[in-house]
């Protein structure tokens, strides 16, 4: 028989099998008498999607989520196009190199009060975010290319750590015993070592500056919890039907945890990655404003915290604004996790609004001719 | 079990040593320990000073042996080196430091677990209320705040402009007083259920209640010289009383409420006479001996009048008992308080932001822990912010959990009361698991915090790894890789011991 087909034999096989995987399949023929009011109304919901749709559909409905991705691109495409990046020209009049003419005013010219309020009106004016007099830096082209900074560190952050913490995941989860052993006192290893001993020696002993050290060192060293989460889903995985039967049709290993076992432990590497990049943004500012991070004349969120604590008492926005930014990313990477979550967790189930109920969209009562309070009652948490 | 204690244990100390083996490498590699002499203008002093750093970090002897050096040397002398720049035995700096990380960590630590479980449980009781939402988005900007970033903000507004507003009077502006008003109300009909009049009645009562507080203690200038007084004693006492009953055994249940009522009433009664014990010269282990007497009255009260139930009833009143102690010391400490502001190395400048301690300042039992208070309370609210947000999520979610298990609902069928449910089959289960997430988090306060200790300027754990890291010193560096992994070790394993012990349906070593 050629290779092909029995591939492709594989391949619907492997549709078979995720449909018999019981959690995940949304679409198992249960008799809907037999269903609670809240269960019958996620799975009409649902009936006939793929995983994909209905992960992507319940990702859409979360209203958190759905800001903070906008608000995200919002800050990404600010950061990108107003000072420019590589071959990305730069709108904004200054960069974060340029010196700045001094100001009598260093105050932010940033209005948001429109002038019929007694505000100067909505304007950007010269300097945004204010004006550092002493170094003449424009603030704003400042934080932008902190932003930037950050950005670059928090992407090769995710891909580093998550391709390290997934393939030492599925290894040590899929194979066991001395494999798992071994990989598991690795990983205690690297949790022990602290980080800033890791960014110190990368910035000075490989003589390396610039923001690429530090990005590489967080990534290589922040693996450790996603590689225990990938092991601990491997771990309930393998011992699963689906697995024997591909393993009894002589499915070769890499088939089945790339094929079988990898797609199902989606869900688990995407939050995480997604909080991981959030918790690293933080991680590279602490690690910028200990002087331990990007070194200059790089500059991160971190080091322009660090540069002008000093000046939080008079001069409160140089301080504040590379501040908001970082709450502000992480905040959203935060509710983007969440909204993740809830829409890959099987048991997560819509929980229809009284509204809902009461105008009559109720497939099961009209179904079953059940008074719409009846079906309120059932909801958890709702009536109580 | 004990097999895999000792596995456990084994596999500590052979990551603990391949771990030290790459650090101390790590820390050879990191850069040159002998920079800081290059400020030294006298070249012969400069050079004693280099042969002097050279021997203690035993610079002229490659890495790898210098590191078998070092082990050897803390495994059988229990020796950790001398500090290179001062040249005095980190062992010393040790004694020093660790308990003032302890001091700054274990106050965060225990506040954000109370405030953090208490917060998590309400929240999963109120699951998809306003409550609940409101509380969800604040833990998630706690998560996202730096530190740092709070750190400084919290030194300038809680530091120096709260010491100017104490100066000027420490009267609230009335716009003040309407915000935080509208917060309350806010906050409490977001908290209370039912319907929307019920819920604007409830955060109405809230506001007003706010306000007509702050505007008396506004009026009064309560905060310069603060303080319950007899009457706000009792009037706390009851408050607490009623609280705990209601929580531990129900107000239905009259043995318990006389039980708490009586202790509540020795509570009030002894509160002059042990103003008296208060002023005379008294100490930390005296104040827990009167704890004790306290403890030991109330549970004879709540025996003797306990009926049926004396267990429960001695258990309340013994609650009772420790929070009116709680409260009856926190009401002294309020009434030094002016008396510390006034001391001349203060300067009425209460709060502080720098350091652990005043050590210039000579005063009664009472003006030291209102220095330790003042000097604790910004560092402290800077590290629970994220601590807090986390045992929030976790006990949030731990006791829905639980609430979602059929048990509970078997409870609610046999007919138990709503408070029995919650608190005897609900939230005993759902702490377990925040018992091995403690337990985790106690191994890392010995590590203190790096960030907070920097910008706060204590000398604790913290601040010798990153000085050690700075100087490019090994020794130092290594002395708190060393106690922290230790540490870490030993209470990781005890959070597993202690879950698998808690909860039968672990089992440990397979």
């Amino acid at each position: 028989m050629p290779c092909w087909i029995r591939e492709s034999e594989w391949g619907s096989e492997d549709v078979v099998t995720e449909q018999q995987d019981g959690e995940h399949s949304p679409v198992e023929p249960v008799e809907p008498a037999a269903l609670e009011g809240e269960n019958a109304i996620e799975l009409s919901e649902v009936a006939g999607l793929s995983q994909g749709q209905i992960v992507r559909r319940r990702f859409f409905r979360h209203r958190g989520a759905m800001l903070a991705l906008a608000v995200l691109a919002l800050i990404i495409v600010l950061a990108t196009t107003s000072v420019g990046w590589g071959p990305i020209p730069g709108w904004w009049k200054w960069s974060h190199t340029d010196l700045v003419p001094q100001t009598p005013d260093d105050g932010p010219t940033m209005s948001l009060r429109p002038t019929w309020l007694g505000g100067a009106g909505i304007r950007l004016g010269d300097h945004p975010f204010g004006v550092d007099n002493e170094l003449g830096k424009d603030m704003f082209a400042l934080t932008m290319r902190g932003v930037q900074t950050s950005l670059t560190v928090i992407i090769v952050l995710g891909v580093l750590s998550t391709t390290i913490g997934v393939t030492v995941g599925a290894l040590s989860g899929y194979y066991g015993k001395w494999v798992d052993a071994a990989l598991m006192r690795a990983t205690d290893v690297v949790i022990v070592i602290p980080l800033l001993v890791i960014t110190a020696v990368a910035g000075f002993a490989l003589g390396l500056s610039g923001i690429w050290p530090v990005a590489v060192a967080l990534g290589v060293f922040t693996w450790t919890g996603l590689a225990r989460l990938v092991r601990a889903e491997f771990l309930a995985l393998r011992e699963r039907e689906f697995v024997d039967a591909a393993r009894v049709a002589n499915a070769s290993d890499r088939r089945i945890i790339f094929k079988h076992i990898l797609p199902n432990t989606v869900g688990t590497i995407v939050v995480s990655t997604t909080l991981l990049m959030g918790a690293g943004l933080l991680t590279e500012a602490a690690l910028g404003f200990l002087g331990f991070g990007v070194r200059p004349p790089e500059v991160s969120l971190g080091t322009i915290v660090n540069q002008y604590q000093g000046a939080f008492g008079t001069r409160p926005w140089l301080f504040l604004w590379p501040g908001f930014f970082i709450v502000g990313i992480v905040l959203c990477l935060q509710f983007i996790g969440d909204g993740l979550r809830d829409a890959f967790d099987p048991r997560q189930k819509r929980i229809p609004s009284r509204k809902d109920l009461e105008r009559g969209n109720d497939p099961i009562s009209e179904q079953e001719g059940l008074p719409a309070e009846a079906a309120i009652h059932r909801v958890p948490g709702g009536s109580e | 079990m004990l097999i895999y204690i000792a596995r456990r244990l084994v596999a500590g100390v052979f990551v603990m040593i391949v771990a030290s083996f790459i650090l101390y490498l790590l820390m050879t590699q990191a850069g040159d320990p002998l920079a800081f002499t290059l400020t030294i203008q006298n070249p012969t002093q400069r050079q004693a000073v280099i042969d002097e750093v050279t021997n203690t970090l035993s610079l002229d002897v490659p890495p790898v042996e210098r590191y078998f050096d070092w082990l050897t040397r803390l495994v059988f002398q229990q020796d950790f080196g001398l500090v290179s720049t001062t040249q005095e035995p980190v062992s010393s700096e040790l004694a020093r430091r660790v308990p003032t990380t302890l001091k700054l960590v274990t106050a965060a630590t225990v506040l954000s677990v109370i405030i953090g479980i208490f917060t998590g449980v309400i929240t999963a009781l109120r699951q998809y209320s306003g409550f609940d939402y409101l509380v969800t988005f604040v833990t998630f900007v706690f998560f996202s705040l730096p530190v740092f970033w709070v750190a400084v903000i919290l030194k300038d507004w809680g530091g120096i402009n709260l010491n100017d507003w104490l100066r000027d009077g420490a009267q609230f502006s009335t716009t003040f007083v309407v915000a935080m008003a509208l917060l309350f109300a806010v906050v409490g009909a977001s908290f209370a259920g039912g319907t929307a009049v019920r819920k604007a009645a409830i955060g109405a009562a809230c506001a007003v209640i706010a306000a007509l507080v702050l505007a008396w203690v506004s009026a009064t200038q309560w905060l310069l010289d603060p303080g319950f007084g007899f009457f706000g004693f009792a009037v706390i006492t009851t408050a607490v009383v009623v609280g705990v009953v209601a929580v531990m055994a129900g107000l239905a249940n009259r043995r318990a409420l006389i039980a708490g009522g009586v202790t509540g009433a020795i509570g009030v009664v002894s509160y002059i006479p042990m103003q008296a014990v208060f002023d005379n010269p008294i100490n930390v282990w005296q104040l827990f001996g009167w704890l004790a007497i306290a403890l030991a009255v109330s549970t004879a009260v709540g025996y003797i009048v306990g009926g049926y139930d004396k267990g429960q009833a001695a258990r309340t009143a013994g609650v009772v008992a420790v929070f009116c102690g709680i409260v009856m010391v926190v009401d002294r400490m309020m009434q030094s308080w002016a008396e510390y502001s006034a001391e001349p190395v203060i300067r009425n400048r209460p709060i502080k932001t720098i350091g652990d301690g005043e050590d210039r300042l000579d005063g009664s039992f009472w003006v030291i822990a209102d220095n330790t208070f003042s000097h604790l309370v910004l560092p402290t609210i800077a590290l629970m912010l994220i601590s807090v947000a986390a045992y929030t999520r976790f006990s949030r979610s731990s006791m829905l959990e639980v609430l979602n298990q059929d048990y509970i609902r078997t409870a609610r069928a046999k007919g138990l009361t709503e408070r029995t449910v919650l608190v005897r089959h609900a939230l005993r289960n759902a702490l377990l698991p925040l018992a091995t997430i403690v337990a985790f988090d106690i191994s890392g306060i010995i590590s203190g915090a790096v960030i907070t200790e920097t910008v706060f300027q204590w000398e604790g754990m913290g601040t010798l790894f990153i000085d050690g890291l700075r100087e490019f010193d090994p020794n130092r560096v290594m002395a708190f890789f060393v106690v922290t992994g230790a540490f870490a070790v030993v209470f990781n394993l005890l959070a597993d011991v202690a879950y698998a012990v808690l909860d039968p349906r672990i089992r440990v070593g397979e």
